[in-house]
């Protein structure tokens, strides 16, 4: 680490400067990143944020020339400062020697998702080796020992072993730990880390970019973070540069950025961020006096216990572990949880799309009656799911392609004999215009909407037959921040016009704590709290529910949460 | 007091395009159902295109072929046996020393080798054959019902012999007989497809739809058949059938069996599609609307597949013209005096043969080469536009 | 792993099963039986009948009894006898007439697999790198007229042509002087100048085919991202290449042997048939034909047992390339 030591910190060690480059697509040019340009100083994180389609990604590539076949860079300078030498990395060749010592040994790249970003069939030890044999000359006996002792740096537990392993062995979160060994390995001077969080869970995520944040500071490297999450922004940046549509809009120190925004997409951007601490306005306190209208008792569903040919059901997997809880008329309750909690499965027990081992749901339609619709006949399932819809996380695949937005929304009133011909199409624009949309729209096909409008009209579809609940399944997880907003005040909206009783299916916190009134987090298959979201977000009970809440990243610099979390052991 | 910079003011609300060619419009496709886009797609393809123009080609020339082809298929004519092609030529010596338009071809001259005894043709300068279009040839049924005698083309004197492709053995006229030839087998190819599809498309449905036990079943089957060797499989199946059988009876059979072997890849696709297609979103989605089970397959799942159906039928295609010709090429297909491409390769077994009437194999092999070629561009071309949206 | 390759086998079992089903059904779909057909050539061409010696080999083949009972004693005579049955037309065993023929089209088959292996890899790597140059425009179109082209029509036009051009008769394996010697290099350079027909005229079909999947699964690995991590390392372009995504693309490649060796047996037989080699397939067709049914169903069965033995083994391979297979 001399070499570091010896620099002043704070000096520039890569210096962006009018950057563009051109995609040539089959009918047009794509201008994906426009005269840009950023400083990177040593020892400080500049965040670069923007939604999809803002060209970070493209730009952060391009400062390790990893250009795409397509796109051309057609201006700017890219100027390393390495020892007091400075080079102008747009004029060295895209496979030349002098880039290939840059690439991993100056500067080096971790990715979102690191299932996809490492090799299926090598080791990581043999990937992380050849990185070191590549940049620091070592012979393979020693580069394995550095391996190891890497392996040790980013805590992994039993390095030694853990070397010599698969890339599918490992978790979300320790491959995410082995590409950062991977790309410290020959002690670049700057990291780049694209969305390096974005894949992984709440708890994950804070590990981690507390991990990158101290390797940073330990060793006095520059690094670029490109992320679509303010919180992470607030609670890991030194500096921020907002993209859009290719373009630099506003940059500056992260306090400025978040408490004095001056440029009208920033501002923007920070008024749809959802926090912790704010719910939306409209918390309907729901009307606990008569029954609720949906009670779920003791639903479990287990995987895989059914005994095969070579005996013992030995892969049983209790998915959901004997969950209860209530919902009320006209209130929405968020279930959250981390990846494998249970809730995505929970919401499909409730419509039976897949079938619970135990428990009941019993639906109470208002008028007094209730049925138990785990023991519902086929009939009177369909008729349930008039009552109960569902809205899906993916815009893209929840919408047949081919037929038109008319034929989606119209289906259920079609198929149900509710409404045909006329009567259907006036129906489908009435609900088209609910959910914000043009109802000439219904014309077209989905592959003319962007994912957002997509999303408006699966909503449509699911109220097309009068229901009295709503279960969205990560309806917003898909979305860009600003867009999120946009359909989360949206699903307010109709929920107050409506009378709606929702179940918000989120592992965002903040997402749910704007959109719910009460809150159930669930980890391992077990609902471990349920509680109003105030008391949930303000002052969780339980040890998860404390150490999810705190690992939640809060878009206010002077207030880091993330940082100070607690841990919780299971 | 704000230590941020605005680097650009305006508020932009799309991505920056330019279009490529000057004055392009850079509009989207927003109201195109399905198949105008596979359309589009598939039409960018040129070579496809091209393929598919020359398959409809042949079809016509299936159609027509009484009308199309010079002379009939089994008039035999024992002193132009191994007759080489006759060129056909446009201008022809006016007899005063310039050229005058008229369509011809030279007779033969004929010699005969003593020792060999065999024949040899060579052109004879002076015998000037003129050839029409529409002319009067031998009477014949268009589709065994119209009775007419026009030909597309041929000798004005329908007296006259010629041979454009050459003849063969017995002297026929190889042309009419590659003509009448088109027609068995690009039929036996669509017959034999026509079957493979029932039977692909239902199993392969049943088994990606119902999974479990059925699917294990079908599976098995499906795998027992593809694992076995097609050729010994045709073979034997076409060296059972009995040699008593009629012409007609024998095409029939030979269709099935053909058909029998191609399914697999058909039901394996669509059983792959379905599979596929079963946990998408809008599937789920349609099933919560409240369909039943019968129009999430007809409504929702099936339109997404029939593209991919349709380019894996013409990639089956040429496999079964080819199985027919391979068989009937070794004597257990179709027999004289059924014509097909595979029959009249039969005569180019010999190498001797070949060696001094090469046209024998050049044309009939000729043909087959270029109807599979177009078939497979034309089925390649469909597959990569079966799926529009994956751009 | 072990668990994996007893599973694999015992998969195997039906599917063998199976294959025995439809040989055998091929057998018997001819009507009457080899005896009727034998007897009237017998008797066209004057030969004395044994009646009792007829009597006594249709009760050795069971030719009288039931279906079934045939089908089980032909099959148990072969699993734990290894007795093929008799061949009527040759008078001999089957088994003395088979090894020889399917050691044959073992060889040429196997030839032709490495033959269709060495050349797609390189022109499948080149292909799915530079797409759309000339070259991949080159190679796409050759190879598509090497799956057009039907095997037999090759094999009559190369034969053509070295018939006309070289002057020499291709067919066969070995030419006459060394057909009875024993092995030398001479012997060996002849088989050689022999073969190499046979292996392009059966290996065209499968080398496009796999040239083309080559390069459609090289190009979706092309586009991941641990091709991106590999740049960002460092590692020169060629090993960013081979290392990872070719290693990866490899694996549906191999697995393809799955289907390319039913393919290759087939275009062996008939190849063989019109190039007059000496394997199985000019003896399968002139015992269909003669209704020589024991000779034609073991080779149909051998076939089909060399297919189901060359996918196990493709099997066997994708497990030992990709780690994924062996852990799951």
């Amino acid at each position: 680490m001399a070499r570091n030591e010896q620099q002043k910190v704070d000096d520039p060690v890569l210096e962006v400067n009018d950057l563009s480059i051109d995609f040539h697509l089959r009918t047009h040019i794509l201008h994906a990143v426009r005269n840009v340009g950023f400083t990177l100083h040593r020892g400080r994180t500049l965040a670069l944020v923007g939604e999809s389609g803002s060209g970070k990604s493209v730009t952060a590539r391009a400062l390790l020339r990893i250009i795409d076949s397509a796109a051309r860079v057609t201006s700017g300078t890219i100027t390393l400062d390495t020892d007091g030498k400075k080079t102008d990395l747009n004029t060295l060749g895209e496979n030349s020697k002098e880039i290939r010592a840059i690439r991993g040994g100056r500067i080096g790249l971790i990715f979102q998702e690191p299932m996809s970003s490492l090799s299926p069939v090598h080791t990581i030890g043999s990937q992380i080796i050849e990185a070191l044999r590549l940049h620091r000359n070592m012979d393979k006996a020693s580069a394995k020992q550095e391996t190891i002792e890497l392996l040790r740096q980013v805590e992994i537990p039993d390095p030694a072993a853990m070397a010599d392993r698969y890339t599918f062995e490992f978790s979300g979160g320790m491959r995410q730990r082995a590409m950062i060994a991977m790309a410290l390995a020959c002690d670049p001077d700057i990291l780049i880390a694209d969305e390096p969080t974005t894949a992984l869970d709440v708890t994950t995520q804070a590990e981690i970019l507390d991990l990158i944040k101290r390797l940073q500071v330990s060793r006095g490297m520059a690094m670029l973070l490109i992320t679509h999450d303010l919180g992470v922004v607030a609670e890991v940046a030194d500096e921020v540069a907002v993209m859009r549509f290719g373009r630099i809009v506003e940059t500056g120190p992260v306090d400025d950025i978040f408490h004095a925004p001056q440029h009208a997409y920033t501002k923007d951007l920070l008024g749809s961020t959802v926090r912790l601490e704010k719910g939306a306005t409209t918390s309907s306190g729901g009307t606990e006096k008569r029954q609720p209208v949906l009670s779920v008792r003791g639903l479990t569903k287990v995987f895989g216990g059914e005994t095969s040919w070579f005996g013992k059901g030995a892969y049983a997997l209790k998915a959901v572990d004997s969950a209860s809880f209530d919902l009320h008329a006209g209130e929405s309750l968020g279930i959250v949880g981390e990846s494998g909690s249970g809730k995505t499965t929970l919401g499909r027990l409730i419509l039976r799309t897949v079938e619970p081992t135990e428990g009941q749901v019993i639906y109470r339609p208002g008028d007094g009656s209730e049925t138990d619709v785990t023991r519902l006949d086929k009939q009177g399932m369909r008729n349930f799911h008039r009552h109960v819809r569902l809205v899906f996380q993916d815009p893209f695949s929840s919408l047949n392609p081919r037929m038109t937005v008319k034929q989606i929304v119209g289906d259920p009133l079609f198929v149900t004999g509710t409404a045909r011909g006329k009567a259907l199409e006036s129906r489908v624009g009435e609900l088209l215009e609910m959910v914000g949309l043009d109802p000439a729209a219904m014309e077209r096909y989905p592959h003319a909407f962007s994912g957002g409008q997509r999303q408006r009209i699966g909503i449509a579809r699911a109220l097309a037959l009068d229901p009295k609940i709503i279960i969205a399944d990560e309806a917003t997880s898909a979305l860009d921040v600003s867009i999120r907003a946009q359909i989360l005040d949206l699903l307010l909206e109709v929920r107050k016009r409506l009378n709606l009783s929702f179940i918000f299916i989120s592992h965002d916190i903040s997402v749910v704590r704007y959109f719910c009134d009460r809150v159930a987090v669930m980890h391992r298959g077990k609902i471990v709290e349920i509680g109003s979201a105030e008391q949930i977000c303000d002052a969780p009970k339980e040890d998860y529910t404390k150490a999810l809440i705190s690992a939640v990243p809060n878009p206010d610099p002077r207030n880091k949460r993330m940082l100070h979390r607690t841990r919780f052991t299971a | 007091m704000s230590g941020t910079k605005i680097i650009h003011k305006e508020l932009e609300t799309a991505p920056a395009l330019s279009p490529l060619k000057t004055g392009g419009d850079i509009g989207s496709i927003a109201a195109a159902g399905q198949w105008t886009l596979i359309w589009h797609k598939f039409t960018r393809n040129k070579v496809a295109v091209f393929a598919g123009v020359m398959i409809l080609l042949f079809y016509f020339v299936g159609i027509f072929v009484e009308f199309l082809a010079p002379g009939l298929p089994d008039k035999s004519k024992p002193q132009f046996t191994y007759a080489p092609p006759q060129q056909l030529e446009w201008f022809a010596p006016d007899g005063e020393g310039g050229t005058k338009f008229l369509p011809h071809v030279k007779g033969y001259k004929m010699e005969v080798d003593p020792v060999a005894l065999r024949r040899t043709f060579t052109a004879d300068e002076t015998d000037i054959i003129p050839i029409g279009f529409f002319v009067e040839g031998p009477a014949y049924k268009l589709w065994n019902l119209i009775p007419a005698d026009r030909h597309l083309i041929g000798p004005i004197d329908k007296n006259e012999t010629v041979y454009f492709l050459g003849s063969d053995k017995l002297g026929r006229d190889l042309l009419s007989r590659l003509i009448y030839g088109t027609r068995v087998s690009m039929s036996i190819g669509l017959l034999g497809v026509c079957m493979s599809l029932v039977l692909g498309v239902v199993l392969g449905a049943l088994s990606g739809f119902y999974g479990g036990w059925v699917d294990m079943l079908i599976q098995r089957i499906i795998e027992v058949v593809s694992s076995m060797p097609t050729i010994p499989l045709w073979l034997g199946l076409a060296a059972a059938i009995p040699l008593t059988w009629s012409p007609l009876q024998v095409y029939f059979v030979i269709t099935i069996i053909v058909s029998l072997l191609a399914w697999t890849g058909l039901a394996r696709e669509v059983r792959g599609r379905f599979y596929a297609l079963r946990g998408e979103d809008f599937v789920v989605a349609a099933r919560l609307d409240g369909s039943a089970e019968r129009r999430v397959i007809f409504r929702h799942i099936l339109p997404s597949l029939t593209s991919h159906i349709l380019a894996v039928i013409t990639l089956a295609l040429p496999v079964m013209i080819v199985a027919e010709t391979a068989l009937s090429f070794l004597g257990i297909g179709l027999k004289p005096p059924v014509v097909s491409w595979g029959v009249l390769l039969q005569d180019a077994q010999n190498i001797r043969t070949v060696a001094t009437a090469p046209w024998l194999l050049l044309w009939p092999a000729g043909a087959v080469v270029v109807a599979v070629l177009s078939f497979n561009f034309l089925g390649d071309g469909l597959r990569d536009a079966a799926d529009p949206y994956g751009d | 792993m072990l668990k994996y390759i007893i599973k694999r086998l015992l998969y195997m079992i039906p599917t063998l099963i199976g294959m025995s089903l439809i040989a055998f059904m091929i057998i018997q779909l001819p009507p009457g039986d080899y005896m009727t057909s034998v007897l009237a050539s017998m008797r066209d061409s004057g030969v004395t009948v044994d009646e009792a010696q007829i009597e006594r080999m249709r009760e050795t083949y069971g030719l009288d009894d039931p279906v079934y009972i045939q089908y089980f004693k032909w099959i148990t005579n072969i699993v734990f006898y290894g007795d093929f049955g008799f061949s009527f037309e040759w008078g001999r065993p089957v088994s003395e007439l088979i090894w020889e023929r399917m050691g044959a089209t073992l060889s040429v088959s196997v030839a032709a697999l490495f033959f269709v292996w060495g050349v797609s890899l390189p022109i499948g790597i080149y292909s799915a790198v530079r797409r759309h140059s000339i070259g991949d425009h080159v190679f796409t179109f050759f190879g598509f007229l090497g799956l057009a082209i039907p095997n037999f029509i090759l094999a009559l036009t190369l034969m053509y042509l070295s018939y006309k051009y070289l002057g020499q008769s291709v067919g066969g394996l070995q030419s006459p002087e060394f057909a009875d010697a024993p092995w030398s290099w001479a012997k060996l350079g002849d088989l050689l100048a022999h073969l190499w027909i046979p292996v392009v005229v059966i290996g065209t079909a499968g080398t496009a085919s796999l040239i083309r999947i080559l390069r459609a699964n090289l190009t979706d690995e092309l586009n991941k991202p641990y091709v991106v991590t590999a740049k960002a390392k460092g590692l020169p372009e060629y090993k960013v290449l081979l290392k990872y995504p070719v290693r990866i693309a490899l694996n549906p490649f191999v697995s393809a042997i799955g289907w390319v060796l039913p393919n290759l047996i087939s275009g062996v037989t008939i190849t063989a048939i019109v190039l007059n080699l000496p394997t199985a397939g000019p003896l399968l067709l002139r015992a269909l034909i003669s209704q020589d049914m024991y000779l034609a169903g073991s080779f149909i069965l051998l076939m089909g047992v060399l297919t189901l033995v060359g996918m196990l083994i493709s099997d066997l391979l994708l497990a030992l390339l990709d780690p994924r297979i062996r852990f799951n």
